[in-house]
Formats: structure tokens, C-alpha cells, sequence
């Protein structure tokens, strides 16, 4: 059984959050990777190409624009699973869904949401959380959608 | 440019592979770049007690490796339209031994194949099984993707 301290994050949705694509948070991504695809910093290049400009690469969607990123519903989260006895917390996994390019330049308004949280029972016990999110850009289009998973682990 | 084209693959068409090396100093350029300052990925002492044995590779940073490889080889007229990895094995970055020279020792691979080929709503695609292959050959991080890319027979 989830405990209630948790359960009532299921379906929570956090207040949506803005990020901003700047072109050197794109290069400093790109260059982390080890990717040098020049459509991630070489302007000339990137205009002639079909995108006409930079984009970012696929899963990333810039920087969000207050200092503090991490939205108040998730820290609530991820603190009442410690406080439950999963305090060793590993990512899980990562899935999307891509509509439309993501240009330098763009502000993306991200809407997060606690999807699912359940326990599996293995040679441990495991705390599995869903997230989901929906990217849309200035312009109101969908960009992308995101699903990711974290697991809670009893140390 | 190399233009990769819908008809030139085939279900089991091999993907080259995508050799990455994971170290500390990759890891905390990841940190910087992604936002994830998690002591979990610098800090042994930290790491010792999460019980994973050391500071272990971020999962979105072997999720980044992939999507280079998938986007790399579909090359700039193809599009990434769904992709998805899990995190199954955990992967120990190397130590330097120079300010920018990692320790010999183990060596990834991005590795992937075609295996289904459609078109779906006039586009043509294909889904690929991708993964994260650690030096001693062990997929670490499985995933999919499903890619659209030029057909000859547009044209384009």
C-alpha cells in the first residue's frame, strides 16, 4: 500500500513554470553531451538548414527563468518519500513524445504532473513516481510531451 | 550533407555504434549543463550511502548519449518523434588522471537497430531498439525511438 502521505500527490499538478532556450545554455548542454552537431552553436549553419536557426537538442528545453526550478508539489513529493523510508532515490527512466522543434530564442511554459505512484515488491521494496509534463512554446504550440520515473529505494 | 533516406534501411539494418566515455569531469560539466546537482554524481562519501556502491553516471546524461546517437545518425532531415529509456544497470564514471584525461578503463557504446519500418499518416518511419552498452557488454540503458526521415520517392 502507498501511503496516504504520498497518495495524495497522485493527479497534483504543479503551477506551470517558464524557461527560456538561450543560445549558450544550448552550447554548454551540447558540449556536456560531447555532441557537436553545428545546428547547436553555428549560427551561419543553422540558418541554412530547415530550421533556420539554432535548436536545441531533442529533451532539452532551456532554463527555467526564476533561480529555483524545482516546483514546490515535487520537493512536498519527494520529501515525503524519504520521510516514508525510501530515501534512496535513483531516476527511473525517461520518455517523450516530440511535436515541433525546440528554436533558441523560445519560452516554453512546462506543466508537470504527478502521474502515478505505486510500490513494487521484489527482493526490495520500491517506490515508483510518474511524472508527466507538457511543453508548449510562445506561440501556444505543443512541443513536446514528457514522461519520467524515479524510484524510491529503502537504504 | 549524407542524406539518410527511408528506402535505404531495412528491419535489422544495424546502427553504427557511438563510443562515449563517462568520467568525473563529463559528469560535472553534465551537472552544470542539465541543472542536476545531486551529490549522488561527485561526492563518494554521499554516494557510499545511497547504496549504489559510488558515484554512478546520471541517467539523463546516458538518456542525452542516446539521443545524440539517434539524431547523429538520422542525420538533419530526419525527425525524432518518440523516445524512451530506462535506467536498468548503474555505470561508474571513470576518475582523470589529468586535468582533461580520464584513467584508462571501461568505454560505452551506443548501439541500435532498425525494427519496424512504416508509414504512418504520409510519413515514413521507422522504430529503432537503441541502448547503452557498458564495457563488458551489458545493456545498462535500453530504450526506443521512432524516427521520420525523407523518402526518395518524394522527392525530398
Amino acid at each position: 500500500m502507498v501511503p496516504d502521505s504520498l497518495k495524495q500527490y497522485i493527479g497534483k499538478v504543479d503551477p506551470p513554470h517558464l524557461r527560456e532556450v538561450e543560445k549558450g545554455a544550448i552550447r554548454r548542454y551540447a558540449d556536456a553531451v560531447g555532441d557537436d552537431n553545428p545546428l547547436y552553436y553555428d549560427e551561419e549553419y543553422a540558418r541554412k538548414s530547415r530550421y533556420g536557426c539554432i535548436i536545441a537538442p531533442p529533451g532539452f528545453f532551456g532554463w527555467a527563468k526564476k533561480t529555483i526550478s524545482s516546483s514546490e508539489g515535487l520537493v512536498g513529493l519527494i520529501g515525503a518519500m524519504i520521510e516514508a523510508g525510501y530515501a534512496g532515490i535513483l531516476d527511473g527512466g525517461m520518455a517523450y513524445d516530440f511535436y515541433l522543434p525546440v528554436r533558441v530564442g523560445d519560452t516554453i511554459v512546462v506543466s508537470p504532473k504527478v502521474a502515478d505512484i505505486s510500490l513494487k515488491e521484489g527482493k526490495t521494496k520500491m517506490m515508483i513516481l510518474r511524472f508527466e509534463a507538457s511543453y508548449t512554446n510562445q506561440n501556444g504550440d505543443l512541443v513536446a510531451k514528457s514522461y519520467q520515473t524515479l524510484i524510491g529505494r529503502q537504504l | 550533407m549524407q542524406i539518410l533516406y527511408w528506402e535505404d534501411l531495412e528491419v535489422g539494418t544495424e546502427m553504427p555504434p557511438l563510443p562515449k566515455i563517462a568520467h568525473s569531469l563529463m559528469l560535472v560539466k553534465w551537472a552544470g549543463a542539465s541543472g542536476d546537482f545531486n551529490p549522488h554524481h561527485y561526492e563518494t562519501e554521499f554516494a557510499m550511502t545511497q547504496g549504489t556502491g559510488g558515484v554512478i553516471v546520471h541517467g539523463l546524461l546516458k538518456h542525452a548519449w542516446l539521443i545524440q546517437f539517434v539524431t547523429g545518425w538520422m542525420g538533419e532531415e530526419g525527425t525524432l518523434k518518440k523516445f524512451s529509456c530506462q535506467y536498468r544497470g548503474l555505470d561508474f564514471p571513470r576518475k582523470m588522471q589529468t586535468m582533461n584525461e580520464p584513467v584508462e578503463g571501461e568505454t560505452w557504446n551506443c548501439k541500435g537497430k532498425v525494427v519496424k519500418k512504416y508509414v504512418d499518416e504520409d510519413q515514413h518511419c521507422v522504430d529503432l531498439e537503441i541502448g547503452v552498452e557498458n564495457g563488458k557488454g551489458q545493456v545498462t540503458t535500453p530504450g526506443t525511438a521512432t524516427v521520420a526521415l525523407p523518402s526518395r520517392k518524394k522527392g525530398k
